[in-house]
């Protein structure tokens, strides 16, 4: 099994024409990432004004209550109906309060799947704006089950039976992003960025500080262009003049072109041939190689070197009751275990670094 | 202090000591009894984190594991360096841990009955999803897809895979949309959540088991308890983001010691088997 992962070549729209690149790439997609913050950018309910002809906006999720940070209704762009899902975020801090600087809690997530159901039954197709720092890691969150709404709103992008098109606007931030983002099509803003963790989270752990943020930033390749060289994205979209806040209206009629062109592509496919396609699309994502069956790893053997036993039989007892399957359930045993001398370290910072979450977040 | 001898250990090992105390309740435990005690603490209870090997070897009837894909390894699509290349710790987990990454899967009997069954390995960096970690869990779907067969994923990770940028963010999808065919095809999943299943992986497959049951006192959460409690100034519920915080939510079924945890599977599978698959156990078991 080879590569399973840049496969299909992507038609782009055209490169970059705004800002000239500066000479540091590190630079360069750092200003990428504070383009795709910058507060004045045109932001989902703004975008759909000039988006579509006529937008309804629903509210709850039936459940529990409403959340500001996403929005949605159904929509008409040039005549055609469609159901809008966005992120929100504010344009001033009193909006962004109200919007939770766009972080979905597990209503907004569920708002989304009544939605996605909604455009479903009625035979709409779905067009979802992504824009999010991530997903809001509060206390309620977790109580309400943010992991599930979000699980359970990609189920439902899975299944769905209706053309989706997913456009990134901003930021789209980790499993917060992804819980709107499966779509058939994934169009993003050029300076619009896609991680898997915000890059203050990545550099706070991997660099273990967040000042390294820029670091991360490139070595996640978390721009646009880079996104769509790896196939997550299918195509990125001109922003005009120094980028998309300088000109809502415009950037909105490109948008609408695009959405216009991709729904013409998907109105071919049957509701069957569109859920393969769908499914299709994200199974094929990952980069490994099958080495084969018995090859075993060089050097890993069952039994401890000489070395090892001796460096353990001369070891104090008490410094060596580390279980390193994971000696305690949670900080106080990591952070014990990185105290001890630096080869544990090490160990400990490994056992961290899977987190999806950061442990700070700067920019909220 | 230790005593620092003048050479490195030849490889990053679990430590076979003799003794191991309990992080919980500070007893010394006899090593020898803690592994007889499936890990766990016979003072407090506290339940160890165990490798996925020692996971299937206590849920499988034995002999019956027949792993699959061992071979697969990432590749490192990003070529990810912080303070040190993602393929250097790669080597170093393998190494550590004789596996190629953190998941393993195959086909085994559970109480006599055949299972597709994926465990997760939290010390393979973290349990961290990546690549070969989501086509793993996907492969498990599809292979009980096919065989029309319950499946089991066992997980134990910090999420999602940092070091694959957006490509460990799309194995949330490709593990999902594999759940939801398994799910259209009338067969049932059932997701076990160990110490600690957060991030990507609990926001993912760990979260939508048509049954979930978890540990006693395992970490479950999306966001780090530090996320929440460090940035967000609120006060954080007792027990927030343990085992028996998500059962009082309603996001786990079942709270379920390791001693317990393999009859309990072994009834749920009897009596959540697919509609047409036969009730005769033994019948149902094939080797292969």
């Amino acid at each position: 099994m080879v590569d399973r992962l840049l496969g299909r070549p992507r038609d782009r729209e055209t490169a970059p024409s705004a800002p000239p690149p500066p000479e540091d790439p590190r630079d360069a997609v750092w200003a990428r990432v504070q383009l795709a913050r910058n507060p004045r950018r045109p932001h989902t309910l703004e975008l759909v004004g000039h988006i579509t002809d006529a937008f309804v906006e629903l509210h709850g999720d039936r459940l529990f209550g409403d959340d500001g940070a996403i929005v949605g209704g159904p929509a008409r762009i040039d005549g055609r109906r469609v159901m809008i899902v966005g992120h929100q975020k504010g344009a001033d801090t009193d909006e962004n309060i109200r919007r939770n600087f766009g972080m979905g809690k597990p209503e907004g997530f569920r708002k989304a799947i009544r939605l996605f159901e909604l455009a479903e039954r009625l035979g709409l197709p779905v067009v979802t704006f992504v824009d999010t720092p991530g997903a809001y890691p509060g206390a309620e969150a977790e109580e309400r089950g943010v992991a599930d709404a979000i699980a359970r709103s990609i189920g439902a992008m899975c299944r769905l039976r209706v053309p989706i098109i997913t456009l990134i606007t901003g930021e789209g931030g980790s499993g917060g992003a992804l819980a709107i983002a499966a779509g058939d099509v994934v169009v993003a803003l050029e300076n619009a960025v896609y991680a898997v963790i915000s890059p203050e989270g990545c550099a706070s752990i991997l660099w273990r500080t967040p000042e390294k943020a820029p670091d991360a930033a490139l070595a996640m390749r978390m721009s646009a262009q880079d996104q769509a060289e790896l196939g997550v994205i299918d195509r990125v979209v001109a922003e005009p003049g120094e980028g998309a806040h300088v000109d809502a209206a415009e950037t909105g009629r490109r948008l609408r072109a695009v959405i216009l062109e991709e729904l013409d592509g998907l109105a071919a496919l049957s509701p069957d041939e569109l859920v393969a396609k769908r499914g299709g699309r994200y199974r094929v994502f990952g980069a490994f190689d099958d080495l084969g069956v018995t090859e075993p790893i060089p050097g890993a053997a069952d039994r401890p070197g000489l070395a090892d036993r001796l460096r353990r039989a001369l070891e104090p007892v008490g410094k060596s009751v580390g279980d390193a399957l994971g000696g305690r359930t949670g900080r106080d045993g990591r952070d014990a275990r990185d105290a001890r001398e630096g080869r544990d370290a090490r160990e400990g910072r490994d056992a961290r670094e899977g987190r999806d979450e950061p442990p700070a977040r700067e920019e909220v | 202090m230790p005593l620092t001898l003048p050479f490195r250990p030849r490889r990053e090992t679990y430590p076979p000591d003799m003794w191991t105390k309990c992080p919980s309740c500070s007893e010394m435990l006899f090593n020898k009894h803690l592994a007889k005690n499936l890990r766990v603490c016979g003072t407090c209870g506290h339940h160890f984190r165990i490798s996925a090997k020692a996971r299937l070897d206590q849920l499988l009837d034995p002999g019956t594991f027949r792993e699959r894909d061992e071979g697969l390894a990432s590749r490192d699509p990003l070529g990810f360096v912080d303070s040190k290349p993602y393929a250097d710790r790669l080597v170093a987990a393998q190494l550590a841990t004789g596996r190629r990454d953190a998941a393993t899967w195959g086909f085994g009997a559970l109480g006599g009955r055949r299972v597709a069954i994926c465990a997760l390995d939290f010390g393979f960096m973290g349990g961290s999803m990546g690549s070969v970690v989501g086509e793993k869990v996907t492969r498990a779907a599809e292979g009980a897809f096919v065989e029309r067969i319950p499946l089991i994923v066992v997980s134990a990770s910090g999420g999602a895979r940092m070091q694959e940028g957006t490509l460990a963010l799309m194995q949330l999808v490709k593990t999902i949309g594999a759940l939801e065919r398994l799910r259209a095809a009338g067969l049932p999943y059932i997701s076990v959540l160990a110490d600690p299943t957060t991030g990507g992986v609990f926001a993912s497959f760990a979260a939508l088991g048509d049954v979930n049951v978890a540990e006693p006192n395992a970490l479950i959460g999306f966001a780090g308890a530090r996320v929440s409690a460090g940035t967000i100034a609120e006060e954080l519920p007792p027990g927030f983001q343990r085992a028996e915080f998500l059962f009082s939510h309603g996001f786990v079924d079942r709270i379920v010691t390791r001693a317990d945890l393999r009859d309990e599977l072994a009834l749920l599978l009897a009596l959540l088997r697919p509609a047409g698959a036969t009730d005769d156990a033994s019948g149902s078991v094939r080797r292969g």
